[in-house]
């Protein structure tokens, strides 16, 4: 299901963890499940279960729990705009909208050449940067004004 | 760099530069000292948490509950495993200063948490880091690794006998987390969920073990306080109010950032070094600890200085120190939509009167904005955060409830208006000029 | 600690909660995820109660008691808090009462009515929940209903042992569910439905079959296995609708399996038998009582002037009650045979002779709980004892050390302190090796013939366990009843037992195996085997199909095949058992009658019938006492069923004399040798739980569960490969003259050189032993 690099990267978080608590693991499991394959399938959820030793149900929880986690298919990139109260105020629902219109989506949808998704997102613990957006859970972007989202758009293409 | 001021720092000196969060920097800039003073030194436990005492270090997590009072209530002799939990979840709108200390200042954070771990006798800890912010969780990793290579992690600390391991855990998008117990069952491997207290994680915590949990901020201020003194380190701020704290400062000044000061500055002060209101704008609103802390209106803000006390008094909470300003151009309904809607999303949906309440708040709010709010509303609105304050498991019941509270309260009229003439008081294209996001194309 | 509750002093231990001294006092706090077997939750927030000194409301179930507390539940505090959380949860509930299943049994209709407001000041949309299909025993089709409070959700994580539903997502969108439409599969699932407060975990065999108010409740007893759960049959018009738990802490707590739950819609089954039947030219044809006892009277009398008492065989059902097997054998030897029995999955009976009194139990069901080690020998335990299983589960929970020693590695779900998963033939030396560790670790003597006996770290672990504390036991399962070589698995139990100062017995098979002793069922000359092995003349069955319920299905279809004469007392008119009987006669099941069951600890409990039988069937004792009548044997005078079980059990017993387990004569010598012989597979039969007695093989809902799945040839990687056969392959498999075709399947549970095959089963009826040489080969 997931390649040995996955594994191990796995095996590394469990090792984190006193011995007999490997659903500590389930987590991180779970989100290197999800940058390997893009998203978290059921099979891939079943899969991590598995591996850490707990319920299938247990780790479902988890992953329909914690916002992160794609349940569905996503664009190759899945841009999440922060549109809580701070960044509201310095222009994170103009960004979002910004994004809306030139994507032609709106939020929770995909582009049509499955690159983008966009999301609508909670607090980043970075207002101080607002607008902030993150890419594929990974990369925060701040300061994110038009020439910004141009710039950006310009290089996930 | 987003810490942009300081006045008398001490988490934020010498911070200049993109190596700053290296080990090599730190010890330069006197990183564990501290550490060595106490294991070297062979400072008793109970020495250490009495310094801590000595400081009025009050916890910068949210609650303000006094830091060496938490660490003496772990069970000395307790048999079996304890553990050190540090909360960088930091995701209350308008917090991001535990980011910037793990960006600029991981091993205060690493330091803080060896110290305490000696002081309470716990052998391992974790620290819990917001799934958002994963450029400063890789660096954690690597600051880790660091302090393992340099013997500051691991068996026989620095020959003194002391075994300490520190791990981190990152998050995945639930604000609940930041909850101490909700953290620790994510930590567990399950859905972060808060846990009924009594029992408290000192005596029931993570794996059902002692555990302390403290807030980023707390744990990076230890080895100050351990250098300095308790007592020195409680001077610089006020009574009671020990120390220096970083304030987030975000919304319509003209210089969002982090800005450490003494506790006991005043706003007036603080919103000068954030470069004053945006556009030179009339402060309307000031959230001044989060957004669970009441709203404060413009004047009573002025009053006020920023530390515990000050900001109780004027009717709200220090908080985690997250300042959100407010100017004229603000729609109050909208900006309380929004924060509804926040709580409503993040409510972790165990407990009845959180999960129901959050959801009916937000409704009703979403409907005064969107031009469908009725007469009664308001007093809907009261009456439902009444049935939900003091009634849930954990504090995010009361967190989705202040505002609400509060924003009604302190501007009625506008709520009122919004009912009555199904619009906005503040026009919209006033409002929009307010975020300043199209500024530069209009 | 002291605490006063509304005015009222109480005094608890420490570490009571408020809600614990509530009970304690019988004041009634209202409540919905509290619930006194499970974890507390506190996530209802119900149960707020005012405390004096306290500012805000505090949860009851949560709280704990400090001394001198004063708590007030009625308060305008509490009562304000109280309204607050039921108007919460009705903002979202669906106003479905009138055609809720729940409805007159629902905790929030009833508190509502208390607590909640008239008219709901929520104008929004309710939430909109998807239904679910967790498979053919649980409802999940209005999950709108449901409060969060997950009980259900803990139930499986605590009591069940395994996790099953779960909470998704968060907020107002959590919902429970099991995993992407994954069946609920735990044999204790339908508890579920009993904790559900409201109506949104269903009885799905029951659902709007009637309302609850229509009910009427009575008492009763499973009579499926050895635990004797009680039980509240619900009738409506004469027929059973339901069957619930009834509590008692000391037997069933306050579950019951999913097999004394919903077997009852056999008891409705269109295949019961209404009336005599006699075989007239080759077919069964419907007659008058009288005609078929007559017949049957002179048909025994022939063949006894005939052929000699000896020719006839008796055989009653281990389900059977205390009152039919009493007088089944006081038929048999009243016509002068002693060829009775109620045993008919055992084969080896060599320990009959030497039992020192009714093997049973060895302790009580509630000393489990206080054990603190346990060793469970030859038992497939959550199917064949699924409440027993959960007493252990309990027990491991908190720290008890609970080991198993099985013929295949089936997971308890059970915390184990160690597991030997063994073939059968090998059971008695895995014991046997257990029994030589406790001789080396206590400095005891053990038993001869032990000689070239080596325990192994796993052995070593179990002996030690069963050494240390201070008090530990040792439980003997079906699949030592049913093994060829029981009696020297019992003896090694024994001198286990001395050397470690444990406390030993048997599970028990079925509802009324410590019964069919006590009412002395037992052979004098053939036993359940050998009245097959050996056939005879005429067959007396009471209750069972021999066909899946003997250790020799094959055996026992030949000998009935050549028999003069058939007689099957029988709720049913449908199976084998209309082509081999003579003379069905229709007897009532445990719902129609009344009679005892006495369970694995000895108790006796006696129950009344619940609706009256069905068509012409009658009360199996009253049956057996008209026969003894019209062969005017003595003894058969009596009027009531009481009176049957008078002769038994002195009136007002709380439990049966004569409870022992030990074997007279010393210990007997054991072997250790292999039953099968070397190189040849070995079959290991289970008997799956929807399988095992005649009503659930007749329950639809049950047979649609996985446990009721078709049974399988199961072997291991290495049993596969060295015949050559992969997973999913058909294979046929043989034992003796008969074989059976069955799909091949991989499972590494089973020990090498074995093939699991279910016994019970229509499709492995042909077959012989359960734990003889088996042939498999690709089909
Ligand atoms: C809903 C909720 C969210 C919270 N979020 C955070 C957080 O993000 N970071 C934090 O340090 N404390 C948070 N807290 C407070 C913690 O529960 C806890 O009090 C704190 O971590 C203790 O550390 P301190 O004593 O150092 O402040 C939160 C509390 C609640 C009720
Ligand atoms: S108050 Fe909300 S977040 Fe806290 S436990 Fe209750 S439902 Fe969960
Ligand atoms: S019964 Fe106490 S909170 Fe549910």
């Amino acid at each position: 299901m997931l390649t040995p690099e996955s594994l191990k990267r796995i095996d590394r978080e469990i090792a984190k963890y006193p011995p007999d608590q490997k659903q500590s693991a389930v987590m991180a499991a779970l989100a290197i499940a999800q940058e390997e394959r893009g998203w978290l399938s059921n099979e891939a959820i079943e899969f991590v279960a598995g591996y850490l030793g707990m319920a299938p149900i247990a780790a479902y929880e988890v992953a329909t729990f914690y916002g992160m986690y794609d349940l569905k298919p996503v664009g190759k990139y899945k841009v999440s705009v922060c549109t809580n109260l701070p960044c509201m105020l310095t222009g994170g629902v103009d960004a979002g909208e910004y994004l809306k219109k030139k994507l032609g989506i709106g939020y929770n949808e995909t582009t049509p050449d499955g690159l983008i998704t966009l999301k609508e997102s909670e607090c980043m613990g970075a207002c101080g940067d607002a607008p902030v957006m993150i890419v594929n859970n990974r990369r925060m972007c701040s300061w994110m004004n038009p020439e910004e989202i141009d710039k950006l758009l310009a290089e996930l293409k | 760099m987003a810490i942009l001021g300081a006045i008398n720092p001490m988490l934020t000196v010498g911070l200049d530069g993109d190596r700053a969060w290296r080990l090599a920097d730190y010890l330069t800039r006197g990183g564990y000292r501290a550490l060595r003073r106490v294991l070297e030194g062979k400072m008793p436990q109970g020495e250490v948490i009495n310094e801590v005492k000595k400081s009025v270090l009050r916890g910068r997590g949210g609650a303000g509950f006094p830091t060496g009072l938490k660490w003496s209530f772990m069970p000395r002799s307790f048999p079996g495993d304890k553990y050190v939990v540090c909360n960088s979840d930091e995701g209350e709108p308008g917090t991001f200063k535990d980011r910037d200390i793990l960006r600029f200042n991981p091993h205060s954070v690493i330091e803080g948490m060896i110290i305490a771990g000696y002081a309470m006798g716990a052998g391992r800890g974790y620290n819990y880091i917001h799934g958002e912010i994963w450029e400063i969780y890789e660096r954690f990793e690597e600051a880790l690794d660091e302090a393992r290579a340099a013997g500051f992690l691991g068996t026989n600390i620095l020959g003194s006998g002391f075994d300490f391991d520190l791990f981190a855990h990152h998050g995945y998008g639930a604000y609940i987390c930041g909850e101490e117990t909700a953290l620790l069952e994510s930590i567990e491997g399950k859905k972060g969920q808060p846990r009924f207290k009594p029992p408290f994680p000192a005596s029931f915590g993570l794996y059902g073990k002692p555990t302390t949990i403290n807030n980023t901020e707390t744990f990076a201020s230890i080895p100050y306080i351990i250098n300095l003194g308790g007592e020195a380190y409680l001077e610089a701020g006020k009574p009671n109010n020990g120390g220096t704290k970083l304030f987030s400062v975000s919304g319509h000044v003209n210089r969002p950032g982090n800005y450490e000061i003494p506790l006991g500055t005043p706003f007036a002060t603080l919103l000068e070094m954030a470069g004053g209101m945006r556009g030179g704008r009339k402060l309307k609103g000031c959230i001044p600890g989060g957004s669970s802390a009441p709203v404060v209106p413009a004047a009573m803000m002025m009053d006020c200085t920023m530390d515990y006390d000050s900001i109780s008094k004027a009717g709200s909470m220090l908080g985690s120190g997250a300042v959100i300003v407010m100017d004229e151009t603000t729609c109050m309904v909208k900006a309380l939509e929004r924060l509804s809607y926040f709580y409503y999303e993040e409510s972790c949906g165990q407990c009845t009167p959180c999960r129901e309440g959050t959801n009916w708040l937000y409704k009703v709010v979403h409907r005064i904005e969107n031009g469908k709010g009725r007469p009664d509303d308001l007093d809907l609105l009261a009456s439902v955060t009444t049935n939900i304050m003091g009634r849930t498991i954990c504090a995010l019941g009361d967190a989705a409830s202040m505002p609400v509270q509060s924003f009604i309260k302190h501007f009625r009229d506008e709520f009122a208006y919004h009912i009555e003439n199904r619009k906005c008081l503040v026009p919209v294209d006033v409002q929009r000029a307010g975020s300043g996001f199209f500024t530069a194309t209009v | 600690m002291e605490i006063e509750i509304d005015g009222k002093k109480a005094d608890v231990p420490e570490g009571s909660t408020i809600m614990d001294a509530a009970q304690q006092l019988g004041a009634y706090i209202p409540h919905f995820c509290y619930h006194k077997k499970l974890s507390i939750a506190a996530n209802c927030r119900m149960c707020l109660v005012q405390v004096e000194k306290a500012p805000k409301p505090l949860p009851a179930c949560a709280t704990p008691v400090t001394n001198g507390m004063k708590v007030f539940t009625h308060s305008p505090l509490a009562v304000k808090a109280q309204q607050g959380v039921m108007e919460f949860l009705l903002i979202n509930h669906p106003l479905d009462c009138p055609i809720c299943d729940q409805g007159g049994e629902c905790q929030l209709q009833d508190l509502a009515v208390g607590y909640g407001g008239s008219a709901s000041r929520f104008a929004e949309d309710k939430r909109v929940v998807f239904h679910k299909d967790v498979g053919p025993l649980i409802s999940m089709q209005e999950m709108a209903r449901c409060i969060h409070c997950t009980r259900c959700v803990r139930f499986g994580q605590e009591i069940a042992g395994v996790m099953e539903l779960g909470m998704a997502n968060r907020n107002v969108h959590s919902e429970i569910t099991s995993f992407v439409g994954r069946s609920v599969d735990s044999e204790l699932s339908g508890n579920m439905i009993d904790l559900c407060p409201v109506g949104a975990l269903t009885s799905k065999p029951f659902r709007y079959s009637a309302r609850s108010w229509e009910l009427s409740r009575r008492r009763s007893i499973s009579p499926h296995d050895s635990v004797g759960a009680n039980l509240t049959v619900q009738i409506k018009n004469n027929v059973v609708k339901r069957v619930l738990p009834r509590e008692n802490e000391e037997v069933n707590e306050c579950w019951i399996s999913d097999k004394d739950r919903f077997s009852y819609e056999a008891l409705n089954s269109p295949a019961r038998l209404a009336n005599p039947m006699v075989r007239v030219d080759g077919a069964l044809r419907e007659v008058e009582w009288t005609v078929a006892l007559d017949y049957v009277a002179h048909a025994l009398r022939d063949i006894v002037a005939d052929s000699g008492p000896d020719s006839l065989a008796f055989l009653g059902s281990p389900h059977s009650t205390l009152e039919e097997l009493h007088l089944l054998q006081k038929l048999a030897r009243g016509l002068g045979s002693g060829n009775i029995d109620f045993r008919p999955r055992r084969r080896d009976f060599s320990a009959d002779g030497k039992l020192a009194g009714i093997p049973w139990l060895g302790l009580r069901f509630a000393e489990i709980q206080e054990l603190d080690a346990a060793l469970v020998v030859g038992s497939f335990l959550r199917k064949d004892h699924p409440l027993f299983a959960q007493r252990l589960r309990q027990l491991a929970r908190k720290s008890g050390k609970v080991s198993l020693v099985s013929v295949t590695r089936d997971d308890p779900l059970i915390n184990l302190h160690a597991q030997l998963a063994v073939a059968p033939a090998d059971l008695p030396r895995a014991l046997a090796a257990i029994v030589k560790a406790a001789a080396a670790l206590s400095g005891g003597r053990a038993p001869a013939g032990l000689e070239n006996v080596e325990p192994c770290a796993a052995s070593e672990a179990i002996a030690r366990s069963l050494l240390e504390g201070e008090r530990r036991a040792i439980f003997l399962g079906n699949a030592v009843e049913q093994h060829p070589q029981a009696a020297e698995i019992h003896a090694l139990a024994s001198s286990l037992a001395r050397l470690t100062s444990a406390r030993y017995g048997f599970i028990g098979e079925a509802a009324n195996s410590v019964g069919g002793y006590l009412a002395k069922a037992l052979p004098t000359a053939l036993n359940g085997y050998e009245m097959f092995a050996q056939p005879r003349r005429a067959y007396v069955l009471l209750g069972i199909e021999p066909e899946l319920d003997c250790h020799d299905p094959q055996l026992a279809r030949a000998a009935l095949a050549q028999a003069a004469l058939v007689v099957a007392l029988t709720p049913f008119a449908d199976g084998a058992q209309t082509e081999y009987a003579d003379v069905l006669l229709p007897v009532a099941p445990f719902t129609e009658t009344s009679g005892t069951f006495v369970n694995a600890e000895g108790r006796p409990q006696s129950f009344a019938g619940v609706v009256a039988p069905f068509g012409n069937a009658r009360p199996g004792w009253k049956v057996l006492r008209v026969l003894g009548n019209l062969l005017a044997l003595s003894g058969f005078d009596q009027t009531s069923s009481e009176q049957v079980r008078d002769e038994l059990v002195p009136p007002g017993s709380l439990f049966v004399g004569g409870l022992d387990n030990g074997l007279k004569g010393g210990e007997v010598a054991v072997s250790v040798r292999r039953a099968t012989a070397e190189g040849s597979l070995q079959r290991v039969a289970d008997v799956p739980i929807h399988f095992a007695d005649p009503l659930v093989r007749r329950a639809p809902a049950l047979q649609m569960t996985r446990d009721a799945a078709l049974p399988t040839a199961r072997m291991s990687a290495r049993t596969l490969g060295s015949i050559g056969v992969t997973d999913g392959v058909q294979v046929r498999v043989r034992q003796g003259s008969g074989e059976a075709l069955l799909t091949a399947r991989l499972d590494d549970t089973v020990p090498d050189g074995c093939v699991r095959v279910a016994a019970a089963h229509s499709s492995t009826a042909a077959l012989g032993e359960m734990f003889g040489a088996i042939n498999v080969e690709r089909a």
